[in-house]
């Protein structure tokens, strides 16, 4: 009998039939990720998750007999009551006596729930998002080095000894020494062992161990690996350009944005970090948010710290203005700013605004992404026409004389995610620069 | 229950493990307590032996390839195990404490979480009862190879892959996708007839000439010739003889007769065949199988504790384990979901037992040949040997049995306003309920007989089957039509299944299906 441990065997066989099986289902499942999407809590937007799938996407078929019509023998334990000739109403749900008896091939056609890795979830995510006209590439020292195979070297660490090269340079070595071979020295062995005994051949036994002596000295002094043979493989560092990039995120949290549009703004944003994050390791986020000052924070005050007062949007393009001449100059980085906010402004604040991101912001940014959350509209009485906020209509102007720049509005929480897509799916950065 | 098995305990001084931990070392020597149990007290003969401990993920992995260690790569096994693994998160189901495979040496894998009496009920169940059933069942030893069913399966995986990365995965992957779904009209029911050798055809012709030659008689030849004359068959029973037809394997008839398939299809479908051939015995055997299993370790777990190589405190983990493994719910319990198969199969070699050591006069009555001839194990080593489920059934359920599982048969018509009880467990009723438990697991019963009936090769190519709706049960439609279009995409040509009430001949119902261009890679015409 055998005993075999099979545990330590490389686990995740089934990957690629899991693969397999997810491009298979993937339009069932992309759609079950964007449904749960819009039901998780924003703090655990990228964890991973189970979706429910219908049964039928990822149906097997087979030939196998209906449950219902013709003549059926059911066999079953457990009379209690009953006679022969005994008659028993049908039961509801028509299959007859047998109770569950489950279908044939014993696959329940209910729902199955799908457990996703945190991977999986985010991948299909942001399945086709990208930041548009990443163009400005620069050379930066870490991270960005791929390592290039660059010959040999006598140094090294024992992980890249070059084998081969080694032990070449160790035969070419001995043959040049004359270091003697194994077998050599076993056929004077034997060639002596064979004259063991024979008083005729005494000169000759003499002389033959007088050559295994002086050849296996000459095996001691020459090894058969020297330290001189010994090859490592050699690896060079080779920078890579990387895009640098930085996004700059835009919050209005005046007393004028309600719970639920500060809830659909930062709803927003953390698809746009959870993007940054994963698809990007060279992007800086910057928070900005403003009231009637703007400041800029980091992350954990920007999603969870409560601020109220009025509304002035130029101050946060200022704000954002003062960090890009400190830490992100236009000619080494690709900027990128979204900005959510209900539309409104101060009336004054309005055209300088629009001066400050015609003339400054936009000729720095790559690309520049206007959100607007609005009431959810489906509580406005019928017949009711919203008019356009006054930011909307001075954007509105900017983006027709063909800045990149894009301008969506945003009313329920279901609607983030398609939003999000249409701002930052692939090829939005063409279309954005010639709307 | 006692079990009474020749030869009296000897206690052994230390029981082979104390409490739940185990190393490879206990499992040696449980396997080897267990080895001498079950060859000297019980006579099993069986392969060799390969244990392999395995993680939960393995199992669960082992559970969507069909048990098998090594298969080819294809959605639906990513789909079960992922239905697999969401349903054991959720604690919805448990996981088999082990699985074993019909090969030799027979392999089973044990889980790792397994205490050391789960282990050791494991072995004795898979690594001796079901090895014995698999190496001396005749439908085993008939339809399947234990020696090179693994190399098989690496051959069929490699080659799969080659035909992946050759023809692309999207092919192979349609392709394997309308085999499964034909899988189960895959297998061949009968032993087909071998084609004879040179010497044996030579030697058939010597003996036909000297028969005709030994019955010469001038006579005959003066009798007037019958009316009508000599029946010549015509071509068309030629031709269906030749395509031989009419064929119930579907997948043999398309991999040797679809016209448009390419030589790597056809292969593949052979693979899928070959695969569904050798799961056909287990899917016969199932009560047989696991009533096998689970009587060997229920009498090699109590030999073990009388001869005091188990603990009192591992025979009761034993027992409880055992009794959830064989339980019956009632009919109209909600845990029902038909006979469990390990309770009617254990329940039955029982009372094989009970009726060759202390049989009633019922016994003697019924069971004439082996009632009381005191040899409980020669008679089981007997039964597994040459019986598969239904006919193990039909020959051996005791009224005993009968009256205890209280078993009834309801007959279902959809045309009577009520079901009707048609048998009881009485003196009426036995040889009825007998006959129709038998039927249920007959696979000529259960599932559905389909056929290719005909196909016209030289006209329009179109293929004709015939599901005879026994009993008039209709196949599932919607079902019934995806396969339907599977079928044809390999044919090649449009595809025909009628359903024939077999008593009347009357076709109650008719599916067609046309091929879907691309989806089966053709061979240019």
């Amino acid at each position: 009998m055998h005993i075999v441990d099979r545990r330590l065997n490389p686990s995740g066989k089934n990957l690629a039939n899991r693969q397999r099986f997810m491009r298979r289902a993937k339009s069932l499942i992309r759609k079950a990720v964007h449904e749960s999407s819009a039901s998780r809590s924003i703090k655990d937007a990228d964890q991973a998750g189970e979706v429910s799938l219908p049964a039928q996407g990822v149906h097997e078929p087979s030939f196998h007999r209906s449950a219902s019509g013709g003549i059926r023998d059911h066999l079953l334990p457990g009379n209690k009551e009953y006679l022969e000739g005994d008659t028993i109403p049908r039961p509801p749900g028509g299959s007859g006596g047998g109770g569950s008896e489950g279908s044939p091939d014993g696959e329940g056609q209910d729902d199955f729930r799908f457990a996703l890795s945190q991977d999986e979830f985010v991948d299909l995510f942001l399945e086709d998002l990208e930041l548009p006209d990443l163009a400005k590439r620069r050379i930066v020292s870490a991270e960005a080095v791929t390592w290039n195979r660059a010959g040999y070297s006598v140094t090294g660490s024992p992980a890249n000894l070059a084998l081969m090269r080694t032990v070449r340079n160790s035969l070419s070595r001995r043959i040049a020494l004359r270091r003697p071979k194994t077998g050599e020295i076993q056929e004077l062995r034997d060639e002596i062992e064979a004259l063991e005994g024979d008083p005729h051949q005494r000169d000759r036994k003499l002389e033959l161990e007088e050559e295994l002596t002086r050849k296996l000295r000459r095996t001691g002094l020459i090894p058969y690996i020297d330290p001189l043979d010994v090859r490592y493989k050699r690896f060079e560092a080779h920078p890579k350009p990387v895009a640098q990039a930085v996004m700059f995120c835009l919050m209005d949290v005046s007393g004028s944005m309600t719970e639920h549009m500060k809830d659909l703004a930062k709803r927003f944003y953390v698809l746009l970090y959870i993007f940054l994050k994963r698809r990007y390791k060279n992007v800086d986020v910057v928070f900005i948010r403003h009231t009637h000052v703007a400041q800029e924070v980091d992350e954990d005050t920007f999603f969870h710290s409560p601020e109220t007062g009025g509304t002035v949007v130029s101050t946060a393009l200022e704000e954002m203005q003062r960090v890009i001449q400190e830490r992100y100059s236009p000619d080494n980085w690709n900027i990128y700013a979204a900005q959510a906010s209900d539309g409104d402004n101060t009336a004054s604040d309005n055209e300088k605004t629009a001066a400050l991101l015609t003339d400054m912001i936009l000729p720095a940014c790559q690309y520049y992404a206007y959100l607007e959350v609005g009431r959810d509209s489906e509580h406005f009485p019928p017949g009711f026409i919203r008019r356009d906020s006054d930011l909307w209509q001075t954007y509105s102007t900017i983006v027709r004389s063909g800045a990149p720049m894009a301008m969506r509005k945003v009313g329920h929480r279901r609607d983030i995610y398609p939003v999000f897509r249409e701002l930052f799916g692939k090829k939005q950065g063409a279309e954005a620069a010639t709307a | 229950m006692s079990i009474s098995l020749g030869k009296p305990a000897l206690r052994a001084e230390r029981p082979l493990f104390e409490g739940a931990d185990w190393e490879f070392s206990t499992i040696q020597r449980c396997h080897d307590a267990i080895e001498q149990v079950a060859r000297e007290d019980m006579g099993l003969d069986v392969y060799p032996n390969q244990i392999e401990v395995i993680s939960t993920e393995q199992m669960l992995d082992a559970y969507s390839s069909i048990g098998m260690p090594l298969f080819y790569k294809h959605w639906s096994f990513g789909k079960h195990f992922a239905r697999n693994e969401a349903m054991y998160r959720a604690g919805m189901q448990g996981l088999a404490y082990e699985i074993v495979i019909n090969s030799n040496p027979c392999i089973s894998y044990i889980m790792e979480e397994n205490t050391a009496t789960m282990q050791a009920l494991v072995i004795a169940h898979a690594a001796f009862g079901h090895n014995h059933f698999f190496k001396n069942n005749y439908l085993f030893q008939q339809w399947t190879d234990a020696d090179s069913i693994l190399d098989y399966l690496e051959f069929a995986r490699g080659y799969i892959m080659h035909c992946e990365e050759r023809y692309g995965e999207a092919n192979v992957e349609r392709l394997l996708d309308a085999a499964h779904a034909l899988m189960n009209h895959g297998v061949h029911r009968y032993p087909r007839r071998r084609s004879l050798d040179l010497r044996r055809e030579e030697e058939r012709v010597r003996d036909r000439r000297e028969h005709e030659e030994k019955i010469f008689n001038d006579l005959w030849r003066t009798l007037p010739p019958k009316e009508g004359g000599h029946h010549d068959p015509t071509m068309e029973e030629r031709r269906r003889a030749l395509l031989q037809l009419p064929q119930e394997n579907i997948l043999y008839f398309l991999e040797k007769t679809a016209p448009r398939l390419l030589p790597w299809q056809r292969e593949i479908l052979r693979v899928v065949r070959n695969i569904a051939q050798y799961f056909y015995p287990q899917s016969q055997t199932k009560v047989m199988n696991e009533g096998c299993a689970t009587y060997c370790h229920y009498t090699i777990m109590n030999r073990l504790h009388q001869k005091g190589l188990l603990t009192d405190g591992s025979m009761v983990e034993f027992l409880r384990s055992h009794t959830n493994v064989v339980f019956q719910p009632d009919f109209d319990d909600p845990r029902y979901s038909g006979i469990n198969p390990y309770a009617l199969g254990f329940a039955m070699m029982q009372d094989i037992e009970r009726i060759c050591t202390q049989p009633t006069a019922e016994d003697q009555q019924w069971f004439p040949a082996i009632a009381g001839n005191g040899e409980p194990m020669a008679v089981l080593r007997d039964v597994w040997a040459n019986f598969r489920d239904e006919s193990f059934i039909l020959q051996y359920l005791s009224p005993k049995l009968i009256r205890q599982f209280g078993l009834f048969h309801v007959v279902d018509d959809a045309n009577e306003p009520h079901l009707a009880v048609a048998a009881i467990h009485d003196e009426r009723g036995y040889r009825r309920i007998q006959k129709s438990l038998a039927r249920q697991y007959d696979v000529a019963w259960t599932t559905p007989d389909i056929q290719v009936v005909d196909v016209n090769l030289s006209g329009d190519r179109r293929l004709i089957l015939h599901h005879r709706a026994l009993n008039r049960v209709l196949l599932e439609e919607k079902d019934a039509r995806m396969v339907l279009q599977h079928l044809a995409d390999l044919w090649g040509y449009d595809v025909l299944m009628k359903e024939i009430d077999p008593a009347t001949e009357a076709v109650l119902k008719e599916h067609a299906a046309t091929p879907r261009s691309g989806i089966i890679q053709a061979d240019a015409l």
